[in-house]
């Protein structure tokens, strides 16, 4: 079964093309545990490993309501409450003069959602990742597409795997250590 | 150094940190200087340029004026007098001689409670009864004194403004000799031998020269001495002398008297060419109040024609305004006194224009039908012919006794100023003058041109020659001993006001600089030295004194600050003269020359208040034009700032145009008192000398002028960018103006465009719970442009004063300013002031734009400012209509000199650089008499409270008050149909409001 | 090879990358510049004339700081001169880079691909050099933190009714966001230098700002969201920032201020400089640097399309102004018309009028659309009559506003131009430095222009 020396199993393909295909045999093949690696994004290919639905948006639509809620209580609190003068005469709750404010912290709260939430959810940063350890996969950022089964996969099995990657046709199987 | 422990000594002053900074100050010198190896004066040492740079290197604080040439020398020069003041500071302390305060005994003086001082401003001789603050016995402002008859609280602005004058650190600060620093006891003992001499040969060889006198202590003095030294002579001089008027009043009557006008009484005032609505006519204080208390269209009011030349203020007052020139109007008189005394229908050996001759008749109609109820003033710069016929006219009308009243004059030596200067001048250059004491005054500077004067006193032909003057002057550069002289408010004396009475001139501190009255200079040829001025008045009045207890009498005169019963009665006169032909029509350009509105005779021209006050007409500061009337620079083809140069018998003087509507054709109108060479840092070098041009032949206007533009051009500091309400697009109705037929159809002419209350979205917010809401007036129809206001509020709130440069670029920074507008056509406009203050709106759009709140709204209404929140930003000033907000661009206040803050008024905070400041309707005197009145455990009366501007006002032409209170003075003004705010339509619902102007044109004349 | 892509509008048009690419060339000729090409002397040279233009900012600030703000010409009642001119200055030219990656983005304009990153890059810079003002011309900078609500020991808080307030907020989140979305567009290309870098340093740097990215097929769909909700937050952001910054006058009641159709149109004008701003600084990149094959005419073309269409939103702006000055019957409008027209600073008007009316029309022929010099000089006249507009509305409308008693004049000192031309001069050297230390076209967003990047029919035969 698994051990613990390895990572996982990586093939190398030459194009998105063959990468989706390869993807899309291996995990309708059952392979559960596996990611693709692409210098750009492709199409279909987080469907092809399975992976359809990300959770951003909704990070950013609760960001985007603290902000507005936010922004608007902290002026409606400071023009009311904590610091109630008379400007101008007009009157302490001033509410249209409050909406731009709420707008900008809404969309500031949403933005920094978006970006942090995003790099959170793919645990970046992350100096150290054992795919790093195969040569050939500084091309991953250049015009060479991988796919790597992880040995934590149920169905992984050294031998077999490597076979079942064979046959999809890579120009390379390599082993990434851990 | 043991001159320098000499010069120090004397008794009142701490002789001990006198002596220390005196050795920091030898000390830096040496350390600096690599020029001469011992120092004459502080000022010297100061001036010098390695000093300047030591200080400079020493001082970097300062850097932040430097960007103002007048600031930047002014910064060094102070550091320089402030080295002589560093221990000064400490020194001022209650005079010894007993005086009587205003509203307390100063035994039980509180610090932070001001007490007031009753004395006396001299100008030319009259006396302005002032009251002056004292905070802890520094004076901090100069107020009217309100029961004194010729005040009734109000001032002129040179009477304010002189609180300056006694904190200027370029003032005379020791006894020199030939520049040398010498001690009060080795000017006594250089005099004392000559002065010996002279008593053998009866004084033949002293001379004694003055300005008006007016003071009987003084007048006396001189006189005893005269008496015992019959060979010595007493000269007066005065530049803007009154010898037309004492001239005049000899041909009528044989004798000079004082004329004295009642216009309370008057129903028809006509003007020859006499502005008696500003500072500087004698009494203009009492008549700007009596005559706008007949300027209220729903009372009993008046009408004033003003034949002039110049423009000046009182024309733009007048319902009826005729420009001539000065030279013609002398013929419109002589007219009109025929018209009005014979009517035998001649006109003079000049005819006037035909229109001009059509005005008069309706004038002289007008004046009929008044008779007794009317007045003819003459101006001081007519010839004496002109005096007689107001003279004439005025007892042909039965106006004498009624309206006009004759006293004995209130100058003690009414001699004619050019003729005794003349002599002087022959003695001098005649060798027959061994000692001259010139006691105040600047002839070096003033005299008549062709005397030379300055040459003749520079030359040896006079042995000992001692000049007593506040600053080392032109004057006093041209004599071996230079004394200075006490600031009114250091020393004793007496003088008498525009009526006769007289008041007792009580100081308010201790010397600043051992300065010396005149009063101590005459003991000294008395032979009676040691008796201070307090004794020398007080036994002359214990002389006049007539019953018993002396001591409550005195107190009284000076707890009041007059004395009782020594005003003039009305005297009979006996006409000699009923007529007098008019002086030779003159031809070619005619050259006039006038007192600056704001330096006078150029005496104030180190007064940084009132070089920087906007002058009624020009809104110029820090300069005097060349004024010509608009059509005269249309066939000239001058603009402004173009630079022209003026010939006048030899003589040239160059100065920039400025082309002044309603100035007469062919007429050029100088201002003297400028292009001083030693009146400090803030007087030297400011505008153009014209004395050169001013000859004793024709001291106010003389023809054939030459003017020749040079092609240079030259920028003049107006404080107001353009002065018609009239725009390309239509008239905007800033000033609201009618006539009194209009007004009495449409009272409410002046309410358009007013927004009504219900007309907003807001909530309106209820200021009817407080006890207090506040609120002002200003009246149009009395205020005479009189800019007493400013100098108020300047010296009340310790507004900065930033220099020529800064006001050119428009940063002056006055909290009120008084706008000046023209109307109609331009040869002849109708002319508008309008004070505007910060008008304190209930919907302020300053208060809407500032990002931090630094200026919000009381629950009193005040548009509060802020100073410690601002940060800069400039919005509300942007977004104010009425551009009252001012801005600190730069650190305009000077916090270095020890003097200033002597002066300032410790309940108002000092401005930083970089923060906005406007009006507050004086809150600190609000808050005063609010924790007054929350003592006494009651509520603030209505006229218990006054703001500084308000208060100064000569014009009772604003009022300020309680709202909420419904019987308060400011109510009953804005329940007034003429109640109209400024820029209505906005809906900003200023606090600030304005009774419309009504005037009360002749019906004939208009048709 | 062009014709054949899958990119809609690729046929009779300049393509939007040069025929013989592949996802290794782009990243090769883009990152070389980076990576490869050696420091030449004219670079050297440039940076040292733009980096001394930068000085004179700093010395012009570091004396405004020591001496106030009245080394400028500003004065009563012109309180607003040249520093809150190059403030909407500035932050109009920086609208173009959120315009073209966020807006374009959305509505699927994939040659924006090209130009994104540096148009982003120039906003950033832009508004950087547009927040030096609004501190700077405060009369006490030092304490210009006081605009920001913060808890303080003298219990006051900043006044919301106030526009300034408004404005930091907006210019502030503007930049945040600004700065947040051209990272997030970085960080593959980032990996991709990361991954050629030759030298340990380098590649040290560039992994550690990479943060380990490695393009897995889950992070490029994460990132792909975020992308496009960054960008759809961006594009009501870009449009509120320039409505805001115009409420600082339409908010006042100063005759010229005070016009509702200020928003509207200073966010046309912003693009408007903006492009102009994109053109100048494209032009001369692309054929420095040679990137004429992913930079195309296309490109400039469609920049050129857009200035044409915002000028004349801009002129239509105008054109009301004037209108309402006349139909409003108001007489302070009326006069302010007037005032342009025949007033002191009428030349001023007439230039505006040329400039961003007038001259701008020459876009309506293709000959000047595509010829690279013409663009470049209909850009810089662009880009100088925007900045009379805003002299125009501020120095205009303030010098004669409503008491006749209280008008004034404004004469800018040396200080003034010191400011604004040392802003240009930080400006540049910024950009000089990025062109040389970060990928100046979007690498990983021009691959997927590439046809090989497109796998649609691929996948189907697999199926």
């Amino acid at each position: 079964m698994n051990d613990a020396s390895t990572y996982g199993l990586m093939a190398e393909f030459d194009s998105a093309q063959e990468l989706v295909a390869a993807a899309h045999k291996t995990h309708s093949a059952g392979y559960q545990k596996i990611d693709a690696y692409s210098p750009f994004p492709i199409e279909g290919l987080a469907d092809a490993i399975g992976f359809h639905k990300n959770s951003v948006a909704f990070l950013v639509l609760i960001g985007g309501i603290i902000g507005g809620l936010s922004g608007y209580a902290l002026q409606y609190w400071v023009s009311t409450i904590a610091y109630p003068v008379n400007i101008g005469g007009r009157p302490y709750h001033s509410w249209p003069s409050f909406i731009i404010v709420t707008f900008e912290m809404t969309i500031l709260f949403a933005g920094l959602a978006a970006a942090f939430g995003m790099l959170a959810l793919n645990g970046l940063p992350q100096p150290y990742h054992p795919v790093f350890n195969v040569a050939a996969f500084a091309k991953a950022s250049d015009n060479k597409f991988f796919l790597v089964v992880f040995s934590t996969d149920p169905k992984y099995d050294g031998a077999r795997t490597r076979e079942f990657l064979k046959g999809l046709a890579p120009r390379a199987v390599s082993e990434v250590p851990s | 150094m043991e001159e320098q422990k000499t010069k120090q000594g004397g008794p009142d002053v701490c002789p001990g940190k006198r002596d220390q900074l005196d050795l920091a100050a030898v000390k830096a010198e040496l350390d600096q200087t690599t020029g001469p190896e011992y120092w004459r004066s502080l000022e010297e040492l100061a001036g010098s340029d390695e000093f300047q740079e030591m200080l400079h290197r020493e001082f970097p604080k300062g850097a932040s004026e430097w960007l103002d040439s007048f600031s930047r020398r002014g910064f060094l020069k102070t550091m320089g007098a402030s080295l002589a003041l560093a221990g000064m500071t400490g020194c001022t302390k209650m005079p010894m001689a007993e005086i009587v305060p205003y509203v307390k005994q100063p035994e039980n003086v509180i610090p932070g409670r001001p007490q007031y001082y009753a004395t006396a401003f001299t100008l030319n001789g009259y006396a302005s009864p002032i009251l002056v603050e004292s905070h802890l016995f520094r004076p901090t402002k100069i107020e009217g004194n309100p029961q004194h008859p010729a005040s009734l609280g109000g001032t002129d602005v040179y009477a304010q403004a002189s609180l300056l004058d006694l904190y200027d650190p370029d003032r005379a600060q020791n006894i020199t000799y030939m520049g040398d620093v010498r001690s009060w006891n080795a000017f006594m003992e250089a005099v004392r031998g000559p002065m010996g001499v002279q008593k053998g040969i009866a004084g033949a060889g002293v001379r004694i020269l003055t300005q008006t006198v007016s003071s009987p202590t003084l007048a006396s003095q001189i006189r005893s001495y005269l008496d015992t030294n019959p060979q010595a002579k007493w000269h007066v001089y005065e530049p803007i002398s009154r010898d037309n008027v004492n001239e005049g009043a000899k041909m009528a009557f044989g004798e000079v008297v004082e004329t004295r006008y009642d216009l309370s009484k008057a129903d028809v005032i006509v003007s020859l060419d006499a502005d008696f609505l500003y500072a500087g006519f004698p009494g203009s204080t009492r008549y700007i109040r009596d005559f706008a208390s007949r300027r209220n269209p729903d009372g009993n009011m008046n009408r004033l024609y003003v034949i002039e030349s110049t423009p000046s203020s009182t024309g733009m007052k007048a319902d009826h305004r005729w420009p001539m020139r000065a030279s013609e109007i002398g013929a419109a008189a002589y007219a009109l006194s025929d018209l009005v005394v014979l009517q035998t229908g001649a006109t003079g050996i000049h005819e006037p224009p035909p229109e001009a001759l059509k005005f008069l008749r309706d004038v002289s109609a007008d004046l009929a039908k008044h008779a007794g109820s009317s007045v003819v003033i003459a101006g001081d710069h007519q010839p004496p012919a002109v005096h007689v016929l107001a003279h004439a006219m005025n007892r042909a009308l039965g106006n004498v006794g009624r309206t006009v009243f004759y006293i004995d004059p209130v100058d003690a030596n009414p001699a004619n100023r050019n003729e005794s200067l003349h002599q002087l001048v022959e003695d001098m250059r005649g060798g027959k003058v061994d000692l001259l004491l010139i006691l105040g005054g600047n002839p070096g500077y003033d005299a008549p041109a062709e005397l030379e004067f300055a040459s003749a006193l520079k030359s040896n032909a006079v042995n000992l020659k001692v000049c007593l003057s506040t600053h080392r002057n032109e004057t006093a550069e041209l004599c071996q001993w230079h004394v200075p002289e006490a600031h009114y408010l250091e020393a004793w004396g007496d003088a008498r006001a525009y009526d006769g009475t007289a008041s007792i001139v009580q100081p308010l501190i201790e010397p600043l600089y051992g300065g010396k009255s005149a009063h101590e200079i005459i003991t000294i040829l008395a032979g009676q030295p040691g008796l201070t001025g307090h004794d020398l008045v007080q036994q002359y009045w214990q002389k006049q004194h007539t019953g018993t207890d002396f001591d409550t009498f005195w107190r009284k005169s000076l707890h009041d600050g007059w004395i009782a019963g020594t005003t003039y009665a009305p005297k009979n006169v006996t006409t000699k003269v009923a007529s007098a032909a008019p002086s030779p029509q003159a031809s070619g350009i005619e050259l006039n020359f006038r007192r600056d509105p704001s330096i006078y005779d150029g005496r104030f021209a180190n007064n940084a208040w009132l070089q920087e006050l906007p002058k009624p007409l020009t809104k110029l500061t820090w300069d005097n034009p060349v004024m010509i009337g608009p059509a005269m620079a249309e066939r000239l083809k001058l603009t402004f700032k173009d630079v022209v140069e003026l010939e006048f018998e030899g003589k040239k003087v160059k100065g920039p145009i400025w082309i002044q509507a309603g100035h007469p054709d062919n007429s050029v109108t100088v201002f003297l008192g400028y292009g001083r060479t030693r009146a400090g840092r803030a007087g030297t070098g400011a505008g153009h000398d014209v004395y050169p041009l001013r000859t004793s032949k024709n001291p106010w206007f003389a023809s054939g002028v030459k003017l020749t533009p040079t092609g240079a051009t030259y920028n003049l500091a107006s404080t107001q960018g353009y002065q018609t309400m009239e725009t390309p697009v239509g008239e905007r109705p800033l000033v609201q103006e009618r006539d009194l037929e209009e007004y009495k159809k449409e009272p409410n002419f002046a309410k358009e465009g007013e927004v009504p209350k219900e007309l907003t979205l807001y909530p309106n917010v209820d200021y009817s719970k407080e006890t207090y809401s506040w609120g002002m007036a200003i009246d149009l129809n009395s205020c005479v442009g009189c800019n007493n206001c400013i100098i108020a509020c300047q010296s009340e709130n310790n507004i900065a004063v930033v220099g020529q440069e800064q006001t050119l670029k428009g940063r002056h920074m006055h909290w009120i300013r008084v706008d000046a507008y023209y109307n109609g056509p331009r040869d002849n406009p109708k002319g508008f002031f309008q004070p505007v203050p910060c008008m304190q709106c209930e919907n302020a759009p300053c208060e809407l734009v500032c990002p931090v709140g630094a200026t919000t709204h009381s629950s009193e209404g005040l548009n509060d400012m802020v100073y410690n929140r601002c940060i800069g930003t400039r919005y509300c000033s942007n977004n104010c209509p009425y551009k009252v907000r001012r801005f600190n661009f730069l650190l305009f206040q000077d916090w270095e000199t020890p003097q200033y803050k002597l002066m300032r008024n410790p309940d108002v905070s000092i401005r930083s650089r970089g923060v906005m400041e406007k009006c507050t309707y004086c809150v600190q005197r609000i808050n005063e008499s609010r924790i007054d009145a929350e003592r006494g455990d009651t509520t603030i009366k209505d006229g218990d409270l006054q703001t500084a501007c308000q208060q100064s006002c000569p014009a009772n032409a604003i009022v300020f008050g309680n709202l909420n209170d419904p019987n308060s003075q400011v109510n009953k003004w804005k329940a007034q149909a003429r109640n109209y705010s400024l820029l209505g339509e906005l809906n900003t619902r200023p606090r600030t409001t304005y009774l419309a102007e009504v005037r009360n044109p002749n019906p004939e004349l208009k048709a | 090879m062009a014709t054949n892509t899958q990119i809609p509008v690729a046929d009779r048009r300049a393509p939007v990358i040069e025929p013989g690419h592949s996802f290794s060339t782009i990243g090769e000729k883009i990152s070389n510049i980076v990576l490869k090409r050696p420091i030449s002397l004219g670079w050297v040279f440039g940076f040292f004339v733009v980096f001394s233009l930068m000085n004179v900012l700093l010395l012009a600030l570091g004396y405004l700081f020591l001496k106030g703000t009245g080394i400028w010409g500003i004065t009563i009642p012109i309180g607003w001169g040249f520093a809150i001119i190059n403030f909407v200055w500035w932050i109009g030219i920086g609208h173009a880079g959120t315009l073209i990656s966020a807006i374009l983005c959305l509505l699927r304009q994939s040659w924006r691909n090209s130009i994104n990153r540096f148009a982003e890059a120039m906003t950033l810079f832009a508004v950087a050099c547009a927040g030096i003002f609004p501190l700077a011309h405060t009369g006490r900078p030092w304490l210009a933190y006081w605009m920001f609500p913060y808890p303080n020991t003298m219990g006051y808080w900043p006044q919301f009714r106030s526009p300034l307030i408004w404005d930091v907020f907006a210019v502030s989140t503007y930049f945040t966001i600004s700065l947040v979305f051209w990272f997030v567009g970085l960080i593959p290309d980032l990996a991709t230098l990361r991954d050629r870098a030759e030298h340990p340093l380098t590649r040290g740097i560039y992994g550690i700002l990479a943060m380990g990215w490695r393009g897995s097929a889950r992070h490029w769909h994460r990132y792909e969201t975020a992308y496009l909700l960054l960008a759809g937050l961006a594009t009501p952001l870009v449009l509120s920032v320039h409505t805001v910054v115009s409420f600082d006058f339409a908010v006042s009641i100063v005759p010229g201020w005070h016009t509702t159709i200020f928003p509207p149109y200073f966010v046309a004008g912003a693009i408007y400089s903006g492009f102009a701003m994109v053109l100048c600084l494209a032009i001369p990149i692309r054929a420095i640097y040679g990137l004429e094959d992913f930079i195309t005419m296309r490109h400039l073309e469609n920049s050129g399309k857009v200035m044409l269409a915002t000028g004349l939103i801009v002129g239509y702006g105008y054109g009301i102004e004037a209108f309402m000055g006349w139909y409003s019957g108001n007489t302070f409008d009326a006069f302010l018309l007037w005032n342009r027209l025949h007033g002191p600073y009428s030349a001023w008007y007439l230039g505006l009028i040329a400039s961003n009316i007038v001259i701008p029309q020459l876009l309506w022929m293709k000959k000047f659309r595509t010829s690279t010099f013409w663009l470049w000089m209909i850009s810089l006249v662009v880009l100088a009559g925007m900045w009379l507009e805003r002299f125009i509305i501020i120095v205009v409308s303030l010098h004669r506003d409503f008491l006749n008693s209280s008008w004034g004049m404004y004469y800018p000192t040396k200080w003034d131009f010191m400011t604004f031309f040392g802003t240009i001069g930080m400006f540049l050297t910024a950009m000089w430095l990025f062109v040389r230390i970060l990928p100046m076209v979007s690498i990983s967003e021009l691959r997927t222009l590439l046809p090989e990047a497109h796998v649609h029919e691929a996948a189907e035969v697999e199926k």
